[in-house]
């Protein structure tokens, strides 16, 4: 499968992140989003509306963004923020300070899973829940994350946009990422039981 | 979370840096959240434009804005400093408590936006444990 960056260009991905993509490529989903649908009717699920202005918008923020300077932006801050987060990256060295978080390659390696990972539900919009079916049940089983952490996480995404974004970040556009977040985050809560 | 002395002191020299900046910062915010959080407007039916340019959200934003800075000096005791405006919350306005979070994330937001430098994960921490902190003296007399 080739990838292709938000903006485009080829992505080389690492090892860890060609796993994960293998996983998300597993799952059944289309890549090509519709346009001129604006609601979308999962089967067996919550319907999801989408205004056009909606769907410009979290599409704006995501063209922005440098995924590369955000995710780990992000992941650092969560795990300062909320530190008992760090409970889940044992495995990722040296994370016993502040320094040490913001200049550990690791976590600045999963950020940009991260958000790479977030990137497919901007491409299915119509579809979220679905896309994060696999992803979900990961979670859940082999990572035993408690989903409280998705809105942690989710919160600080937010928060480090604002911070590069600015006035390109207005009520309106802030709304609508919420509103896509809630959702991601909702959908990556579903498969826990 | 009960805030250390080193929260307090990040949090005093925070506001410093903001402290000229504080009315816009409390417009946005308020503006903000009756957007993102749409559910808030139930709590402002009797004002006519709820958009975040109407006079009455920026000016009400300013006067909640004002009163977080005076919590920044109420630190050492803030469920005592905070006593008359949680009973104002609790019986006059009756806000239920859960909202108050969202406020406070987008007084975040707004402080993201205007001092993005400043606004550090360091920062950051010591900020959202004092407005947890304003949370929950804000809930104290609800019952």
């Amino acid at each position: 499968m080739r990838l292709v960056s938000h903006r485009g260009g080829e992505i080389r991905p690492t090892r860890s992140v060609r796993a994960r993509v293998a996983l998300a490529a597993r799952l059944s989903l289309s890549l090509s989003h519709t346009h001129t649908h604006t609601h979308t009717h999962c089967a067996g699920s919550m319907v999801v509306d989408w205004t056009e202005a909606e769907r410009r918008a979290v599409t704006y923020v995501w063209e922005k963004i440098d995924i590369d300077v955000i995710g780990p932006q992000a992941v650092a801050s969560v795990l300062i923020v909320y530190p008992w987060t760090q409970r889940y990256f044992g495995a990722f060295g040296n994370i016993s300070s502040v320094s040490a978080i913001l200049s550990n390659p690791k976590v600045a390696a999963h950020g940009k899973v991260v958000l790479n990972a977030l990137g497919l539900a901007v491409k299915n919009m119509d579809n979220i829940k679905a896309t994060y079916a696999k992803l979900s049940e990961f979670h859940s089983e082999k990572v035993n994350v408690d989903p409280d952490n998705f809105r942690l996480l989710a919160d600080c995404i937010t928060i480090v946009i604002a911070t590069k974004l600015g006035s390109d970040f207005p009520p309106d556009v802030q709304a609508a990422w919420h509103k896509f977040l809630d959702i991601v985050v909702s959908a990556l809560s579903r498969e826990y039981h | 979370m009960s805030l250390t002395a080193k929260d307090k002191s990040t949090v005093k020299t925070f506001w410093g840096k903001i402290a000229g900046k504080t009315d816009e910062l409390g417009a946005e915010a308020l503006g903000r959240m009756l957007i993102v959080y749409p559910q808030t407007k139930t709590y402002f039916s009797h004002w006519a434009d709820l958009s975040p340019s109407s006079a009455q959200v920026r000016k009400h934003g300013q006067t909640i804005m004002g009163a977080v800075t005076d919590a920044v000096g109420k630190m050492d005791d803030l469920c005592g400093g905070l006593a008359s405006l949680s009973e104002l919350h609790a019986s006059k306005l009756r806000v239920d408590p859960a909202n108050f979070k969202f406020l406070f994330h987008c007084i975040m937001v707004a402080i993201a936006l205007y001092f993005p430098g400043d606004y550090t994960p360091e920062v950051q921490v010591s900020v959202e444990k004092f407005f947890q902190n304003l949370a929950f003296a804000l809930s104290d007399k609800y019952r």
